[in-house]
């Protein structure tokens, strides 16, 4: 696999134009869905952070956010087609005000509850008791730390979110979260700090672990690595660094199709907050819809109609097929 | 015109035009010896951004230290191996300074 072997490019540069249909179609695959089983709500871009490179473009200043009509819609949904996962991402998802009915309401339902938590809004007004919230309901708990040092995180995350971030995790683990006999899960999410690919997972993961066990203490059960994608607020940084071109480069060179398998398009129905469908959370933020030919909304929604749908792509799908693939669970090919 | 171009390391394969036996065989090479083996895939990198500083390259001190940041290491790792390689240098130099004084013996009484 090229992708990962640094340094000497073996073909020509390839231009970043190139189509990610054209790319799959030149490896024999086409790209549809696999199966439903994970409904991905964006309750909204309120955030009380503001990330470089973040997707959503959220932000303490944002205002859309999901009502409490559409959060009962993806509740009925879950009822209906018995999803087993309910993924709750934001924004900080625990700014919406229906945050706490849906994880309670999705549990009762039987259902398998995962929250992209933020760490640091742990912190914001009313939010102190997250990690009891948390484990009563035995969320699943996945939390972005760049890296396991200060310099970095903060660098992308903003000043002081690092040392938040020590404390938030130091309270998760103290009421059980990542340690290992509790079956409460403490999931990390690893994403460069800048314009590269991400290191083997495996290799991140064994360094996350020994440092921040040996500096703060602190444990955990999985990293995942993501891959940062060229759109938005991250595009802006490439456009503004002078390094889209490069990195839309290396993302087209890197392109793995064993990768392509293990996409969480192929997996998952992505709901925005106002309950329109779409086929990821970066097709989401970039306003394109699952194809015209199903229903459009969470209200109509139908696993069986989406079981085998085609996926609706463009050029930042290079960035989760590139090198060891990347999606909401992290790499999708273990290295070799 | 610099004499270094950015954009070369990117077309370093047209220098197989002519003899694209050769390069073939060193890529083989060159790739094999970068995989994870006795040493990991990381330590290779550190290695390589070593010598890039040492050989003074510009080419390979841009790419390894891309390579550096996609194998997990920080700055601070970079940093001691750059000053490994600029200390090697520093000793290699140093070193020789006997030469100067076993020179300087062999004519003085």
């Amino acid at each position: 696999m090229s992708t990962v072997l640094p340094v000497i490019q073996t073909e020509l540069a390839v231009h970043s134009s190139v189509d990610f249909d054209e790319k799959l179609a030149t490896h024999g695959i086409g790209l549809r869905s696999a199966r439903v089983d994970t409904l991905q709500v964006n309750v909204g871009k309120l955030c009380n952070q503001a990330c470089k490179h973040c997707h959503v473009d959220a932000s303490p200043k944002r205002t859309e956010i999901m009502t409490r009509e559409t959060a009962e819609a993806v509740i009925d949904a879950v009822r209906r087609f018995r999803i087993p996962t309910l993924d709750i991402t934001g924004g900080a998802p625990e700014l919406n005000p229906s945050f706490r009915y849906l994880v309670s309401a999705a549990r009762a339902l039987g259902a398998h509850v995962i929250v992209r938590h933020n760490l640091t809004v742990m912190f914001e007004t009313d939010q102190k008791d997250l990690p009891e919230f948390f484990r009563d309901h035995e969320v699943e708990v996945v939390s972005s730390l760049p890296y396991f040092l200060e310099e970095q995180t903060d660098s992308q995350r903003g000043p002081g979110v690092f040392s938040k971030s020590i404390e938030a995790l130091r309270r998760l683990n103290a009421v059980g979260y990542g340690i290992d006999e509790s079956g409460l899960i403490l999931n990390l999410v690893y994403n460069p700090v800048g314009a590269f690919l991400p290191p083997a997972q495996e290799a991140i993961e064994r360094d996350f672990k020994r440092e921040l066990m040996m500096r703060y203490g602190i444990f955990f059960n999985q990293l995942f690595t993501i891959t940062n994608m060229p759109i938005n607020r991250f595009l802006d940084y490439l456009r503004r660094s002078g390094n889209e071109e490069r990195y839309m480069r290396k993302l087209v060179e890197a392109f793995n199709p064993s990768a392509v398998d293990g996409l969480m398009c192929r997996n998952l129905v992505s709901v925005d907050w106002t309950g329109k469908l779409y086929d990821c959370d970066f097709n989401q933020m970039l306003e394109l819809g699952v194809a015209p030919e199903l229903p459009q909304t969470i209200a109509d929604f139908d696993p069986v109609k989406f079981g085998a749908r085609r996926i609706m792509t463009g050029s930042h799908c290079f960035g989760c097929a590139a090198g060891a693939g990347s999606s909401c669970g992290g790499a999708v090919v273990v290295s070799s | 015109m610099s004499y270094y171009e950015e954009a070369d390391l990117d077309r370093f394969s047209d220098i197989g035009k002519y003899r694209p036996d050769l390069f073939e065989k060193f890529m083989a090479w060159y790739q094999a010896c970068q995989e994870d083996g006795a040493l990991s895939r990381r330590e290779k990198a550190l290695i390589g951004l070593a010598v890039a500083h040492a050989l003074q390259c510009p080419y390979c001190i841009d790419a390894f230290s891309q390579s550096c940041l996609e194998a997990g290491s920080n700055m601070e790792q970079m940093t001691e191996a750059i000053h490994m390689a600029s200390a090697l240098r520093g000793g290699a130099a140093l070193i020789h300074g006997l030469q100067a004084h076993n020179s300087v013996n062999k004519v003085s009484m």
